[in-house]
């Protein structure tokens, strides 16, 4: 996945298509972001000056599938890195004490059981990107509102964890498709909510290996990037952005010392 | 003294006989009353005869059960399907169940049939994967469900609500249905066949 930042308005619509596509519910205090759930957040930076040269980005963020450093050839799945064996795993599947996420090395999807998940919150610790999210309570279906979810992805309940799963169950339909008229999944076959509901178009959806996808395309440009990429979690979102401060904030270039430079450059004003 | 001297007592013959008995009826007591606890049963809502519909249709079980175009499977099929044979007001066959079955057909009523083999809704299950594309025959996961001429009861956990026949036999098979459909099931094929493992294969 490639996220156009430039493009992206901080509308929020892919939230609300993932919400709905993934049958995730509104509790009775959705303020306490804490334990509310959002498998796509939609965070919001500013490069810290002052009107009139404020800037605002904003950074959606799903669960980044990363793959670590893994071993595996290109070919089998994705691997844009050398293997890097002081991080060889997705940080929130190897602390998992019931097996109940795993790394998929056919999509290079990070997948996970929630009816197995024990709910010890290890993962949520381990992710980088807070992508995570415990289940602190039931949701509050309103009365008849079950009805109208989605059969395709199964609703979760109180005290187990759940993520993004880059709408698995629109690929395995892709899947059965392509099985029963003996084609194969294309491009436009398998695309996530958030994908088809930005109005802006900032977010593309594709097979990162495949040359003949828009995301292999774009992943080579030089302004795309990824957050928190010297952790090497090997991450399958892609974030794309020409202004310079955007993609420093995304942490490849913040060092102790300029975060401090930018702290006392912001309290001079 | 006493029990230093009751430890090392001999024990007869007939205390052996009397613990195998106990066993023996403590165990037949489990094995039976467990399931008789554990599952309820209820009747379905007719009588369907696999074995003669078979002899009528001209592509085996895929002339009702069918795979749709868009990858997806049609499972039970509707009154629709039904009506493609039956007419309302011309029974084909006798008695009560027929009788009862042209009320749905004529008020175009879904059948509430209960499914033996619904799986808990965590799972998915692709039968396009498992027919089209590696080709199973139906009978491989759902027995000679064919080639049976009456519906037997369906059996249900009273505590998850979930099918018997998920379970499948007993412990040492002695009750309960044939067939079983467990995740360890699953999940034994796919390693055999070095199909993909990870869990959003069967979950979702």
């Amino acid at each position: 996945m490639v996220i156009d930042l430039d493009k992206c308005t901080g509308c929020g619509a892919c939230s609300v298509a993932c919400m709905s596509e993934n049958n995730i519910g509104v509790l009775h205090n959705e303020t306490d972001k804490i334990r509310s759930i959002t498998w796509m957040r939609v965070y919001q930076i500013d490069n810290g000056k002052a009107f009139p040269d404020t800037e605002v980005a904003f950074i959606p963020r799903p669960c980044m599938h990363c793959q670590g450093g893994k071993s595996g050839t290109p070919g089998q799945a994705f691997f844009q890195e050398g293997p890097m064996d002081e991080a060889a795993h997705p940080p929130c599947v190897s602390v998992c004490p019931a097996t109940a996420t795993d790394y998929d090395e056919d999509t290079g999807i990070v997948s996970q059981i929630p009816t197995r998940c024990i709910g010890c919150r290890y993962c949520v610790a381990a992710c980088p990107y807070h992508a995570r999210y415990f289940n602190w309570y039931d949701v509050p279906w309103p009365k008849g509102s079950p009805r109208a979810l989605s059969p395709f992805v199964s609703p979760r309940m109180r005290g187990v964890v759940e993520k993004c799963t880059f709408c698995f169950q629109r690929y395995q339909a892709a899947r059965n498709k392509a099985m029963v008229s003996g084609g194969e999944v294309g491009e436009m076959d398998y695309q996530t909510a958030c994908t088809e509901a930005c109005p802006s178009g900032a977010i593309t959806f594709g097979q990162l290996q495949n040359p003949e996808h828009k995301v292999h395309k774009l992943i080579s440009s030089d302004y795309t990037f990824r957050l928190l990429e010297r952790l090497h979690t090997n991450p399958k979102v892609y974030y794309m952005s020409k202004r310079e401060w955007v993609r420093k904030m995304a942490d490849n270039y913040v060092t102790r010392h300029n975060k401090f430079a930018q702290a006392a450059a912001q309290s001079g004003h | 003294m006493s029990s230093h001297q009751q430890g090392k007592k001999q024990r007869s013959r007939a205390d052996w006989i009397l613990l195998f008995v106990g066993l023996v009826i403590g165990s037949a007591f489990g094995f039976w009353a467990t399931p008789t606890i554990l599952y309820a049963e209820k009747a379905q809502p007719l009588q369907f005869n696999h074995k003669l519909h078979l002899e009528q249709v001209s592509d085996s079980c895929k002339s009702c059960h069918t795979l749709r175009e868009d990858g997806s499977f049609s499972g039970i099929p509707s009154v629709q399907s039904c009506k493609e044979c039956h007419e309302a007001g011309s029974p084909m066959g006798d008695g009560a169940n027929e009788a009862a079955f042209l009320e749905y057909v004529k008020k175009n009523q879904p059948i509430p049939w209960l499914v033996y083999s619904r799986q808990p809704d965590c799972v998915f299950f692709s039968h396009a994967a498992h027919t089209a594309n590696a080709g199973f025959e139906c009978a491989k996961c759902h027995g000679d469900h064919g080639q049976t001429t009456k519906l037997r009861p369906y059996e249900y956990n009273r505590l998850t609500g979930y099918s018997r026949d998920i379970w499948g036999k007993g412990p040492i098979g002695l009750s309960g249905p044939p067939h079983r459909m467990k995740m360890d099931d699953c999940a034994k094929c796919h390693s055999e066949n070095g199909v993909n493992r990870a869990c959003f294969v069967c979950h979702k």
